[in-house]
């Protein structure tokens, strides 16, 4: 083969004239990027990648079947907006310089080395595929679980749909006060009947149908001044009919008069908070409620003799300097207990290593780098190794934060193509090629077949119905 | 590029347009001719700048957060809703001058405006 270069787009700026040559895409000579993970993080990366290099083709690796991580398996159903970046996502994957490979596992159906035979580089953008756990007696209990794996379950996760959910008490508590805190409680409260209308999975919804949960109760170590939600949640939660929210006047009186004193972020949010601790809520008495709860730590999970959580026993706070953001709770020797049936651990996400030959920073659970460049625990740079998301930062920030930091790691990329410090290649590759006979890869196509049979289930008044078990993702990928 | 963009919608002729200059995450400058009574997103999208707009202009994420200057931002009609302020403050590099171009349509008195994508600061930038 020989190539033509051409001159794809040239443009002249005020800032500096630079002109931006870019090669053809049937030259020869390419780099090959490799990401690992098809959340936002993964696509956000690719995205910027292509954009800046015409020279780059990127294959996305993805443990699943199905491409989009989190924004298909974490945003809550209630918010089909967020889900809208998908076209975006989608468009990228019909670009032919980005391929798709599903059902592959790196580490276990390839090995990182393997891959750095025929990529320039790796990125490393697999989110954050645990959660932290609260290490107190009793967090095993049956009906305490994990509320990022309850995400899971309502969102068709392949590995959480057959999580055992009991909603048959009254009262549910949750651990933390994040967006996933209040996602779970919105879940737990919103009339099923609308939520028939989002892709919430069809086994959710019948448990949810038949749930008795009347109450859930947000609790947070720490005051109102330390919450970790965004306004947006709050106020989302405020306006909803059929959920009272309910906050305790005293716990905010003290807020008033360091409202103007607080950063634009916090001050806004807080204002929101005492305005609405401070109406006199007539509650419908057919409405569900939340309560948001302050300053207790939980220190037991208590349970019945089958081993079912029945109560958790908190230890009362005060905080170190209450009109402070960062201060700490510390305990008053004070107890007391909330019964309950169910409850959730709400308290972050948390990023685990998955390929041993990978640094990793167990204290900040995250991949040591430096702008999205892998560095080694000693500081120095690992050749061709990148990361991004919440692998790279900590499992934090809305998909705005992701896209920044994702475009930060492809620039790093684009950064060392350029300097011409990676290998290229003038072969085709196929990462099928390495992967075993008789392992199903799902490449795009393959994706929008199931994508299309989703739709399909979902009828006339949902988006779609996920289908959550891997071997029937694969039969309909076959017969299609 | 995207078929979906539907290019010949705007092509119409008679249409009244502005012009507006967008400055992208590189420092490079694109001046375009910005239909009157479109978003400003939809302009962005329409001629290939770099406006992610993640939720499709649906006020669901931050991601089409533009920085305009001082006397531009003041030619905006409509102040910011709550709603956008609450999407504003989980955006990237905020500034007092900072909007959701979702939510902001072309007029007349846009004509000359300079908006701006936020970067990063950085010490040394290596292109």
């Amino acid at each position: 083969m020989f190539s033509i270069p051409i001159f794809q787009n040239v443009y002249i700026t005020s800032s500096r004239f630079l002109v931006r040559y870019t090669r053809s895409l049937f030259s020869d000579n390419h780099y090959r990027v490799g990401i690992v993970g098809s959340g936002p993080a993964g696509f956000y990366t690719a995205q910027r990648l292509l954009k800046l290099n015409s020279n780059v083709r990127v294959d996305i690796i993805e443990r699943l079947p199905t491409p989009f991580g989190l924004v298909r398996y974490g945003v809550a159903p209630d918010h089909p907006e967020v889900k809208n970046v998908i076209t975006n996502f989608t468009n990228l994957l019909k670009d032919t310089r980005c391929r798709f490979y599903g059902n592959i596992s790196v580490g276990t159906d390839i090995s990182l080395s393997q891959l750095f035979t025929y990529y320039s580089a790796i990125v490393l953008a697999y989110g954050a595929d645990s959660d932290r756990k609260l290490e107190i007696p009793g967090e095993n209990a049956k009906g305490f679980l994990s509320a990022r794996r309850f995400v899971g379950w309502y969102n068709g996760l392949p590995e959480d749909v057959s999580l055992d959910v009991d909603l048959s008490s009254q009262t549910a508590v949750i651990i933390g006060q994040g967006n996933v805190a209040i996602d779970v409680a919105r879940i737990l409260l919103t009339p099923t009947e609308q939520l028939e209308k989002t892709d919430i999975c069809n086994h959710a919804l019948l448990a949810l149908r038949e749930s008795k949960i009347q109450r859930v109760v947000l609790v947070g170590r720490r005051g109102p001044l330390q919450v970790a939600f965004t306004i947006k949640e709050l106020r989302e939660l405020l306006k909803l009919k059929q959920i009272t929210t309910l906050l305790t006047k005293e716990d905010h009186d003290f807020l008033e008069p360091i409202i103007s004193t607080l950063p634009r972020g916090r001050k806004r949010l807080i204002e929101l908070l005492y305005k609405t601790s401070r109406q006199s809520l007539h509650t419908e008495t057919s409405n569900k409620c939340l309560e948001i709860s302050y300053l207790r730590s939980p220190t037991i999970i208590n349970t019945n003799t089958e081993g079912k959580i029945n109560s958790i026993t908190f230890e009362v706070n005060k905080l170190q300097d209450h009109n402070s953001i960062n201060t700490k709770a510390i305990g008053t020797g004070v107890y007391e207990t909330i019964e309950c049936g169910i409850a959730f651990r709400s308290i972050g996400y948390k990023s685990i290593p998955i390929l041993e030959s990978v640094p990793f920073d167990n204290i900040k659970h995250v991949i040591p780098n430096e702008r999205g460049k892998v560095t080694h625990l000693d500081g120095t740079l690992y050749k061709g190794l990148y990361c991004s998301g919440w692998i790279k930062r900590g499992p934090v920030g809305v998909i705005a934060s992701t896209m920044n930091d994702a475009y930060e790691t492809a620039e790093r990329v684009h950064e060392d193509l350029t300097a011409d410090t990676l290998q290229s290649f003038n072969t085709d590759f196929k990462l099928s090629d390495l992967i075993p006979e008789g392992h199903r890869m799902v490449n795009y196509t393959d994706w929008s077949s199931l994508d299309t049979e989703e739709v399909s289930r979902g009828g006339e008044s949902k988006p779609r119905e996920k289908i959550t078990s891997i071997q029937e993702m694969i039969r309909i990928m076959n017969n299609k | 590029m995207n078929p979906e963009l539907g290019l010949d919608n705007y092509s119409q002729k008679g249409a009244k347009t502005v012009n507006i200059t967008f400055i992208d995450r590189d420092g490079d400058t694109f001046k375009v001719a910005a239909k009157v009574g479109d978003t400003l997103l939809d302009v962005a999208k329409e001629n290939d700048i770099d406006v992610e707009g993640a939720c499709g202009g649906t006020l669901a994420c931050s991601t089409c957060h533009l920085i305009f200057e001082k006397v531009d931002f003041d030619k905006i009609p409509e102040t910011a809703t709550d709603e956008e302020l609450d999407l504003l403050e989980m955006a990237y590099g905020l500034t007092d001058t900072s909007r959701l171009v979702c939510q902001i349509d072309v007029t007349d008195e846009m004509e000359g405006i300079v908006l701006k994508i936020p970067t990063e600061t950085r010490d040394a930038r290596n292109l």
